[in-house]
C-alpha cells in the first residue's frame, strides 16, 4: 500500500479494521441464505462492496494487486458451470434438472437445505466478480478519457 | 430423454461461459464448438416435432417439465407444444446458418471469442423464452437475449454502431420496462405468474381495468421488441449496423421471438383474446400500416442493408395482420411467412455481408455488375430475392397467397389489397437491389473487377443452405407436412387459453 495512492492515513486504517468484517458477513449472508434474510445475490453485492471499499480507500492499483479483472472474469465463468454442474447432478442422481438431491438435514442448521447453500455459494461467486468487474471498468473507462483531454 | 428440452438454456450458456474461461486464444475452437452445440440444438428440436402423437388430424405435442422437481404452481414448469417446436425449429435452424457463416465472416474482427460467447447467450434466451412456462421467466430470458444483442450490435464498436446500439439499448430498455410492468400488475391481479394459473384465473374471473391495461403494456412492449410501425424507429439503425451475421439473427429471428411469438403467446393463451375483436382489429391495423408503410420506406433507401431493414418491418406487419384476421387459416398463413422470412430474411443479410466484405461498401450506387464475380452470392441473392417478393415457386409466394386467401375468406378484402400491393411494392425494392448490385454496369475499381471476389468456403455453404430452405419450405403447405410442423402452432394458439390448459393438464 504506497502512501500516496488512494485517501488518507485515517480512511486506509478503518479500511484494514473494518474490511474483513463486511468480507465476513459477505460470506455469512451467502451461507446463511437459506435459514435467514439474504441469499446469493445480497451476499456476493456485500463481498464485491468489500473489494469496492478497498479500490476507494487504497487505490485502483493496490486493489487489482489483490484480485485482478482476469480473475474477476474467471470466478464469474466458473460459478456458473458451478451451478450448472449441481443442475446436472441434480438431473443424474434425481429425475429433474435443478432437482434437490441431497439430505434435506437438521432444520436451522446450515446444512438443512440441500443444494440450495451450494446454488448461494455459485450465484454469491458470480454475482461478487460480476459486480466488481463491473465497478472496475467503470472506473478505467474514467480515467482513459482523462488522459485523453490532457 | 424428458429433460432433454433443459439443453436448449443449459448448452449454449455453459458453453459460452466456457470460452470466456478457456478460450480467449483459441478461437477457432470456440468456432467448432459452436457450429457443432447449434447443430445438435437443431436436431434435438426436429426430434422433439417427430416426438408427439396424430389427434384430430394433427400432430399434438405437450409436454410440461417441473424444472428442479417441484410442479406448478409452486416451481417454474418448461412447457413445449406446437407453437413452441415450431419456433424452436425456426430458432435453431437460423442460427445453425449464422454461425456458420460467422466462421468465415468474423475472421477480420478481434476478441471473436466473446462474439460466440454472446450468440450463444442470445441463444439461450430465445429459446428460454419459448420453452419456458412462467411469465417472470420469459422476462428474464427476454432480457438474456436483449442485453446479448445491444452488445453484439455494437460488436464493431465504430461510432455509426456505438450511436445505433444506444438507440437500440434505450429503446429496449423502455420496452423491457414497459413489460416488466406488465408482469407486475398480472402477478397483483391473479396472484401467480405461471402462465397456465394465470389464465386460468383470467378464465374464471374474466379480464377487469387493471388485466387490460397490463395488456396494453405488454402489446406495447413487445411491439416495440417487434418493431411494429409506430415503435419502429430503432431497427433501421440498430439491424444494418451490426456485423453481418448478427443482422441475419435479429431480422431472422430475435424481433421473431422477443416481439411476435411473446405477444401472441400472451394475448392468445394467457389473456385469451383470441376472438377479442378489439384485440384483432388492433393486430390487423398494426400489420397493415407496417406491412405498407415499411416496404414505402425501404424503396428509396440506397443502403444495402437498411433497405433490407425496413422490409424485416414490412413483412412482420404481413404475419402480425395474417394473425389479426384470427381466422385457423390466417393464423397458419402467419406463421407460415414467419418462417419463410426468418429463412429468406437471414440468407439476404448474409448476402449483403458477402458483398460488403468484397467490396467494401453497402451503398447500391458504388456496386454493379457483381452477378458475374460472385456467383454463389448472386444466385443465393436472387431466390431471397424472387422469395421475399413472393414469385412462385419459391417459399415466399405460398405463405403470400396464403395471407391473400385468408384475408379474402376472412370478409377483410381491404387488407387482402393491402398485401397485394405490399407484395408488388417488395417486388420493385428488390428489383433495384438486383439491378444495382448485381447486374448493369459495375462502380468498382478495375482492380476488384479482376480479383476473386467470392465468399469463402463456409459463407457460400451457409448461403446455399439457406437458399435451399427457401425451395424446399415451400412443401410445408404438402398435407402431411403441414399437419407435423404448421398447423400444430396454429391450432395451438387459435384454441386458446383453455386449449393451452388442457395441453398443460390443470383443466
Amino acid at each position: 500500500m504506497k502512501p500516496d495512492q488512494g485517501m488518507s492515513l485515517i480512511v486506509k486504517t478503518v479500511t484494514c479494521w473494518i474490511n474483513s468484517f463486511i468480507f465476513l458477513f459477505g460470506i455469512y449472508v451467502m451461507l446463511f441464505g437459506h435459514i435467514t434474510p439474504g441469499g446469493g445475490f445480497p451476499g456476493g453485492v456485500i463481498i464485491a462492496c468489500s473489494f469496492i471499499l478497498i479500490t476507494l480507500a487504497a487505490g485502483k492499483e493496490f486493489a487489482l494487486k489483490l484480485f485482478s479483472l482476469d480473475d474477476a472474469s474467471v470466478v464469474d465463468s466458473f460459478s456458473i458451470f458451478l451451478f450448472l454442474f449441481i443442475g446436472f447432478l441434480g438431473l443424474i442422481l434425481g429425475n429433474y434438472f435443478l432437482q434437490n438431491f441431497m439430505a434435506a438435514g437438521e432444520p436451522f442448521r446450515l446444512p438443512s437445505a440441500g443444494t440450495i447453500v451450494l446454488n448461494n455459494v455459485a450465484i454469491g461467486l458470480k454475482v461478487g466478480a460480476a459486480i466488481f468487474a463491473m465497478f472496475m471498468y467503470l472506473s478505467l473507462f474514467r480515467l482513459d478519457e482523462g488522459e485523453e483531454t490532457e | 430423454m424428458t429433460n432433454l428440452p433443459v439443453l436448449f438454456v443449459a448448452l449454449p450458456l455453459a458453453m459460452g461461459f466456457l470460452y470466456i474461461l478457456l478460450l480467449k486464444q483459441r478461437p477457432y475452437v470456440a468456432e467448432i464448438v459452436s457450429v457443432a452445440v447449434t447443430l445438435v440444438l437443431l436436431l434435438l428440436a426436429l426430434s422433439l416435432a417427430g416426438a408427439g402423437t396424430f389427434q384430430d388430424g394433427y400432430l399434438v405435442t405437450s409436454f410440461n417439465l417441473p424444472v428442479g422437481g417441484w410442479d406448478i404452481p409452486l416451481g417454474i414448469n418448461i412447457f413445449l407444444d406446437g407453437l413452441t417446436v415450431f419456433m424452436l425449429i425456426v430458432v435453431n435452424l437460423v442460427s445453425f446458418a449464422v454461425i456458420l457463416y460467422s466462421v468465415n465472416y468474423l475472421q477480420r474482427y478481434t476478441s471473436r471469442t466473446y462474439f460466440y460467447s454472446l450468440i450463444l447467450f442470445m441463444l439461450a434466451g430465445m429459446n428460454g423464452m419459448l420453452i419456458t412456462g412462467d411469465l417472470f421467466n420469459l422476462f428474464v430470458f427476454l432480457e438474456l437475449a436483449s442485453v446479448s444483442s445491444y452488445i453484439l450490435v455494437s460488436f464493431g464498436v465504430e461510432a455509426e454502431e456505438l450511436e445505433a446500439a444506444f438507440k437500440y439499448l434505450v429503446m429496449g430498455a423502455i420496452a423491457s420496462a414497459l413489460i416488466l410492468l406488465a408482469v407486475i400488475l398480472v402477478y397483483l391481479v391473479t396472484g401467480t405468474l405461471n402462465m397456465a394459473y394465470a389464465a386460468q384465473f383470467i378464465q374464471e374471473q374474466g379480464m377487469n381495468r387493471a388485466l387490460y391495461f397490463a395488456f396494453a403494456l405488454f402489446m406495447m412492449g413487445f411491439s416495440l421488441k417487434a418493431a411494429l410501425i409506430p415503435f419502429h424507429a430503432w431497427l433501421p439503425d440498430a439491424h444494418p449496423s451490426a456485423p453481418a451475421p448478427i443482422s441475419a439473427m435479429l431480422s431472422g429471428v430475435v424481433i421473431k421471438v422477443l416481439g411476435v411469438y411473446a405477444m401472441l403467446r400472451v394475448g392468445f393463451n394467457v389473456f385469451d383474446l383470441g376472438a377479442d375483436p378489439v384485440f384483432l382489429n388492433l393486430l390487423l391495423v398494426i400489420g397493415g400500416i407496417s406491412m405498407i408503410i415499411g416496404v414505402l420506406l425501404a424503396l428509396y433507401q440506397w443502403d444495402i442493408k437498411r433497405l433490407f431493414a425496413y422490409h424485416s418491418i414490412s413483412q412482420m406487419g404481413y404475419v402480425i395482420m395474417a394473425v389479426g384476421l384470427g381466422t385457423s387459416l390466417g393464423i397458419a398463413a402467419g406463421l407460415f411467412h414467419l418462417f419463410n422470412h426468418a429463412i429468406f430474411k437471414s440468407l439476404l443479410f448474409l448476402n449483403s455481408g458477402a458483398i460488403e466484405a468484397a467490396t467494401g461498401t453497402r451503398s447500391l450506387k458504388k456496386m454493379g455488375g457483381l452477378a458475374k464475380l460472385m456467383p454463389v452470392t448472386g444466385v443465393t441473392s436472387m431466390v431471397g430475392s424472387l422469395s421475399i417478393s413472393g414469385v412462385p415457386p419459391f417459399n415466399g409466394f405460398w405463405s403470400k397467397v396464403l395471407i391473400i386467401f385468408a384475408a379474402v375468406l376472412a370478409g377483410r378484402p381491404v387488407y387482402a389489397l393491402l398485401a397485394v400491393i405490399g407484395s408488388i411494392l417488395t417486388l420493385a425494392s428488390f428489383m433495384k437491389v438486383q439491378r444495382y448490385a448485381f447486374w448493369g454496369k459495375s462502380h468498382l475499381s478495375e482492380k476488384k473487377q479482376n480479383s476473386n471476389l467470392e465468399a469463402p468456403l463456409f459463407m457460400k455453404v451457409s448461403m446455399l443452405f439457406l437458399a435451399i430452405f427457401c425451395i424446399f419450405l415451400s412443401f410445408l403447405i404438402v398435407p402431411v407436412l403441414r399437419e407435423m410442423i404448421l398447423t400444430p402452432a396454429g391450432e395451438d394458439l387459435i384454441r386458446g387459453a383453455s386449449g393451452y390448459l388442457a395441453r398443460v393438464g390443470i383443466l
